[in-house]
């Protein structure tokens, strides 16, 4: 039997398969989520050196790890759209473009809120955290691009160029931001995290999984409103239940 | 010589007759710089000594905002007139004609703020060590600023509040050019060796070289489409 790889590449046949998916995705994230939570702020033990604080890493770590990853997913897509020209890859790239932005965020955010106790500044420019905001300007940048265009086949297309050369870009600026960094001063604390207590870990990658669970549900939620948008004038929206009522 | 250096040197000479033609505008680009730089000592207070170390960086992010002022107009007028559009059609490589505007917009916006910044640099207290390899940095860091910039501008090209946002796309790829150029004149005035710098900044420019004028006609192709 021959397999149709990309039966669901197109929008028509993607929609109801993501709508499928979402409350799989969406539910295990939650339950994930919980199970994460509870671990990492009740079971896992106090850290010697960090005291109670330490227990943000829970959220910074997975979202800091997310929003770099998801800038190459993104970009990825975005080539993809521009290479073969398909429609579906183009609206995942601006799918994914601001749950990666929201993420690279809520790394800043927390990162400052555990900077504030441990190192006693809000914010140091540290070479991690430097590149990380400047991975939320790519991310910005891409969003703004694709939404000062009005016509979508040329917003896609501008806005994949643009991911791809900001990826081609992000190894040479996370590097030179470290050099800079290094130049000027070693980094104030280094993070040892050599020999991390068992619930320590099993929170992180639980943690993990949750916000990777959470981005594809919210993704496939978000392309689903961009299908709907784009194909609003097409037959096969028009029949959709949820259309008609 | 041949046929594509010949249509090199023709785009920039044409470019650079239409800029002599409208003089004001690269002068503005010059007064801008003049008038950033000139507002930080404003700000910050007189102190030689903050000054001085100061100076590498408020320089280099002053060219850096003076190249975005001026990058708009890289592509617009040809835009408005229609002549990028014949260029688009022509059956010569896109990629040189773009490369030959890139050439022209730095000879026009980035040039004379290099030769700008000894005057600059004198008010700022900076040894003449310092100034010179500012100079060297600024030499080599601000074309690619010209050549990272046109891809932003060829992207925005015809948009609607295209220059806060071709500002918005283009400074954070042009974060790495702003540590090598200014690194450099620290490194001068720290006693060090200043060759790993330059040379970063050297292998940038080179990879600009290489692979900005296609990526600017894509975008060129993209937008006019």
């Amino acid at each position: 039997m021959a397999i149709n790889w990309f039966k669901y590449s197109a929008p028509t046949t993607f929609y109801p398969l993501a709508g499928k998916l979402i409350p799989w995705f969406a539910v295990s994230a939650a339950i994930l989520f919980a199970a994460g939570l509870y671990i990492g702020f009740v079971v896992a033990p106090a850290d010697a050196t960090q005291g109670e604080f330490y227990r943000i890493i829970f959220i910074h770590v997975p979202a800091s790890i997310i929003s770099m990853f998801l800038y190459l997913v993104m970009a990825g897509y975005a080539a993809l759209g521009l290479i073969f020209n398909t429609r579906l890859s183009s609206m995942m790239a601006s799918a994914v473009a601001p749950t990666g932005a929201l993420f690279a965020f809520i790394s800043l955010w927390t990162g400052a809120l555990w900077g504030k106790p441990m190192w006693g500044a809000w914010w140091v420019w540290d070479a991690r955290m430097t590149s990380e905001l400047i991975l939320l300007f790519l991310y910005l940048g891409f969003i703004a691009l694709h939404a000062s265009i009005e016509d979508p086949r040329r917003a896609d297309r501008a806005a994949a160029l643009l991911a791809i050369v900001g990826s081609v870009n992000v190894p040479i600026i996370y590097f030179s931001v470290k050099w800079w960094n290094t130049l000027h001063q070693g980094s104030t604390i280094k993070y040892s995290g050599t020999s991390m207590h068992i619930a320590m870990q099993q929170a992180m990658f639980i943690m993990m999984a949750a916000c990777w669970l959470y981005a594809i549900a919210i993704t496939l939620m978000r392309v689903r409103s961009i299908i709907l948008e784009r194909e609003r004038n097409s037959k096969w929206v028009a029949q959709l239940i949820e259309v008609k009522s | 010589m041949n046929k594509l250096t010949q249509l090199l040197i023709l785009i920039v000479r044409r470019d650079l007759v239409l800029a002599m033609r409208r003089r004001a505008d690269v002068l503005t680009t010059l007064i801008f710089f003049v008038m950033v730089v000139s507002l930080f000592p404003l700000g910050v207070g007189p102190e030689m000594d903050m000054l001085r170390k100061m100076a590498p960086g408020v320089l280099w992010v002053a060219a850096l905002l003076a190249s975005m002022l001026s990058l708009g107009r890289l592509f617009s007028a040809d835009y408005l007139d229609g002549t990028l559009e014949q260029m688009l059609l022509a059956p010569q490589s896109l990629s040189v004609l773009v490369l030959g505007k890139m050439i022209s917009h730095w000879m026009v916006s980035g040039l004379p703020l290099v030769l700008m910044t000894p005057v600059l640099g004198l008010q700022f207290d900076m040894s003449v060590q310092a100034i010179g390899v500012l100079m060297l940095s600024l030499l080599l860091g601000t074309p690619i600023l010209s050549m990272v910039g046109a891809i932003g501008a060829a992207l925005t090209l015809g948009l609607r509040g295209g220059g806060v946002l071709l500002s918005l796309l283009v400074l954070p790829l042009c974060i790495p050019v702003l540590i090598f150029g200014t690194g450099a004149v620290q490194a001068v005035s720290g006693g060090l060796s200043v060759s790993s710098h330059l040379s970063l900044l050297g292998a940038l420019l080179v990879l600009a070289l290489a692979f900005t004028p296609w990526v600017t006609a894509q975008a060129l192709r993209i937008s006019m489409e």
